[in-house]
């Protein structure tokens, strides 16, 4: 079969990623999703400041997160669109653009393997959104003291970094899904297209479909809600939703059935907030069903990319 | 005899149904340019991707530098420089840092490879530019930048696809200058190309592909009298009796014809021009000239495949 390969599979990564991050920062497409970014955090944050109950100081911090006006949503709301976007705009076009350029087989013929090419490509795009959503958190994290006149507590800094580590890997799927279709498709406008479907389907039509499946599959009410729970949770936006709910909202135990993004309110009284443990307890199958996504989906690219022929 | 760098045995990768490389048993030595031609679709591409580990053979092995290209592909790609045969950089980066990343990805410290890079643009002629955006490179330039990158990491063996491809004439010359550079630094190289006259100007071997074989292997002398016969033509200009049978005649002559009422061509296997000058004055006739013609490759080809497409 397949003869042992020598060397390390990771020789020439950080060039790779050194390279590509410096790509991302300086590009244009970046600079415009930077904008709308800034933009919403900036336009959240005003609404949430206004909105913010009087008289509590539970969770402050984490309202500013999930405190909206109508009709706009709060920042986690946009955070369910824009996190996919940025994503998809990082990857679907990082294999088959290398491709049409012409720059793949001269790449390849330096003394890498194209594992380091691959992984490089994707972990510059996880750190760029990394860096991006990490300046946000801070901006607002920052704004907010300035605002209040407190500091956040260890918890509210806690269940922050949370919620931002849960928000870069849902970035980590979309990311490892516009890789792979780089891969599988040459033309980048069909891969960021294919990308942009699959997350229209999560997100319009899944919630309809698994309420139909679960009907027609289901024996007994109590099964169907629980075959609804299931199906639901084979959405990355379900887990990301549920992940992001429970570090930002204390008071949330058990999960119903689909909570959609842009409707997480936090209560005004948190009557017995769970501790931070407990949340994470909580949604711990959310977050490792996030990271696998991942995972598995840059496994998927890795092997389509591995068997491909890379001249024109 | 020196050392084989290049070696091949029963390589052959197949596409499907359609078979690419076909048993190919390839030598070449250190020092050597060897050229490989052959029609579209011959498989001279298929097997330099094979060379350097980057289409996996179906069957058969090679060995680059005692290397096994698909075991060892780092330690054949650090050795070898590659101009493939549609070569891109980055656009919106300049020369000096397309040639940085490949520095860096060829693991020089940034040092060493500051240098090394101005020596390379510096050589290519592209020190001017050297701070341009690609995107602003002609064809030809881009051509050059893709050598300085080979330059760049000191190559053992330089493997150039069809490096002359949309050049035009003065900067095709320049090229084939290059290479002769390369030679003359004791650098092995394999060239592909169609440009026949020009692989007949730089190589010191060459070898026809035809679907995935290679049909003929030598040099160009060699390939002439294997596939012509009589590889060298003597022209002669003499005035006096006919002179056909007696050139036909001289010592190694294959044959003598009459073009013209004092035209005549003799084919030998090697130059023969003195033998004919005097068999031409001891029969009587005035020379009036006499000029040899060598062995063209672009006449060993067409005859080649006239021959195949006659069978
Ligand atoms: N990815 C592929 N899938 C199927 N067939 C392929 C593939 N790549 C090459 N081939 C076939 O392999 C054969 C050899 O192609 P190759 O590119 O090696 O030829 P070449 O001698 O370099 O031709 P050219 O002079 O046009 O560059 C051709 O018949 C081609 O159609
Ligand atoms: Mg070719």
């Amino acid at each position: 079969m397949k003869p042992v390969r020598e060397g390390s599979p990771w020789r020439g990564l950080w060039a790779v990623v050194a390279k590509e991050m410096a790509d991302h920062l300086t590009s244009v497409r970046m600079g415009i999703l930077e904008a709308i970014v800034l933009l919403t955090a900036a336009v959240t944050l005003y609404m949430a400041l206004q909105n913010l109950p009087s008289g509590t100081s539970e969770f402050l911090f984490l309202r500013l997160f999930t405190t909206s006006q109508d009709p706009l949503p709060a920042f986690v709301g946009f955070l369910g669109f824009l996190v996919p976007l940025i994503a998809i705009a990082l990857g679907f076009d990082s294999i088959n653009g290398e491709f049409n350029r012409r720059t793949l087989s001269r790449v390849l013929a330096q003394p890498i393997y194209r594992d380091a090419l691959l992984l490089g490509k994707f972990l510059a795009g996880l750190f760029t959104l990394a860096l991006v959503l990490t300046a946000i958190w801070l901006m607002i994290i920052g704004l907010g003291i300035f605002r209040l006149g407190v500091p956040p507590t260890g918890e509210e800094v806690a269940r922050g970094l949370l919620f931002l580590l849960a928000t870069i890997a849902y970035g980590g799927i979309w990311l490892g899904l516009a890789m792979v279709f780089s891969v599988r498709f040459r033309q980048p406008a069909t891969a960021a297209l294919a990308a942009i479907s699959v997350w229209l389907f999560f997100t319009v039509f899944w919630g309809m479909l698994v309420g139909l499946i679960a009907q027609g599959l289901a024996k007994g009410v109590f099964n169907q809600i629980q075959l609804e729970l299931f199906l639901a949770r084979l959405s990355p936006n379900t887990l990301y939703a549920e992940a992001i709910l429970a570090f930002l909202n204390p008071a949330v135990r058990a999960f119903g059935p689909l909570v959609p993004l842009q409707l997480i309110q936090l209560q005004w009284a948190v009557p017995t907030p769970l501790p931070l443990s407990q949340s994470l307890l909580l949604v711990w199958p959310q977050l490792t069903g996030l990271i696998a996504g991942t995972i598995v989906l840059f496994a998927i690219g890795y092997v389509l990319f591995q068997r491909q022929e890379i001249r024109a | 005899m020196s050392e084989i760098v290049i070696e091949t045995q029963n390589l052959t990768k197949r596409y499907g149904e359609i078979v690419a490389v076909d048993n190919l048993n390839l030598k070449i030595r250190a020092g050597e340019v060897f050229g490989i031609l052959g029609p579209n679709g011959s498989g001279k591409t298929t097997t330099i991707l094979m060379l350097l580990g980057l289409t996996e053979p179906t069957a058969g092995s090679a060995r680059v530098l005692g290397f096994d290209p698909m075991r060892q592909p780092l330690e054949v790609k650090s050795r070898v420089g590659y101009l493939p045969d549609q070569v891109g950089f980055y656009d919106d980066l300049t020369a000096r840092e397309n040639l940085a990343y490949t520095a860096k990805l060829n693991g020089l410290s940034r040092p060493v490879a500051q240098r090394r890079i101005a020596d390379a643009l510096e050589r290519m002629g592209l020190a001017d530019v050297a701070d341009r955006r690609v995107g602003t490179f002609s064809r030809g330039m881009r051509q050059r930048l893709g050598v300085a990158e080979i330059l760049l990491k000191h190559p053992q063996v330089i493997i150039l696809d069809e490096p002359t491809l949309g050049l035009d004439p003065e900067a095709a010359r320049e090229f084939l200058q290059i290479i002769r550079a390369f030679k003359e630094e004791k650098i092995t190289v394999l060239l592909s190309s169609h440009l026949l006259h020009q692989v007949q100007a730089v190589c010191d071997r060459v070898g026809l592909f035809s679907h995935g074989k290679m049909v003929l292997e030598g040099t160009v002398p060699e390939l002439a009298r294997q596939v012509l016969g009589g590889a060298y033509r003597v022209h002669v200009r003499a005035v006096g009796p006919d002179l056909t049978q007696a050139l036909h005649k001289v010592p190694g002559a294959v044959s003598a014809q009459k073009l013209d009422s004092d035209l005549y061509t003799v084919e030998a296997q090697e130059d023969i021009r003195a033998e004919v000058a005097r068999a031409v004055v001891q029969a009587g006739a005035s020379l009036l000239s006499l000029s040899l013609e060598e062995p063209s490759l672009d006449e060993v080809y067409q005859r080649y495949f006239q021959g195949v497409m006659a069978v």
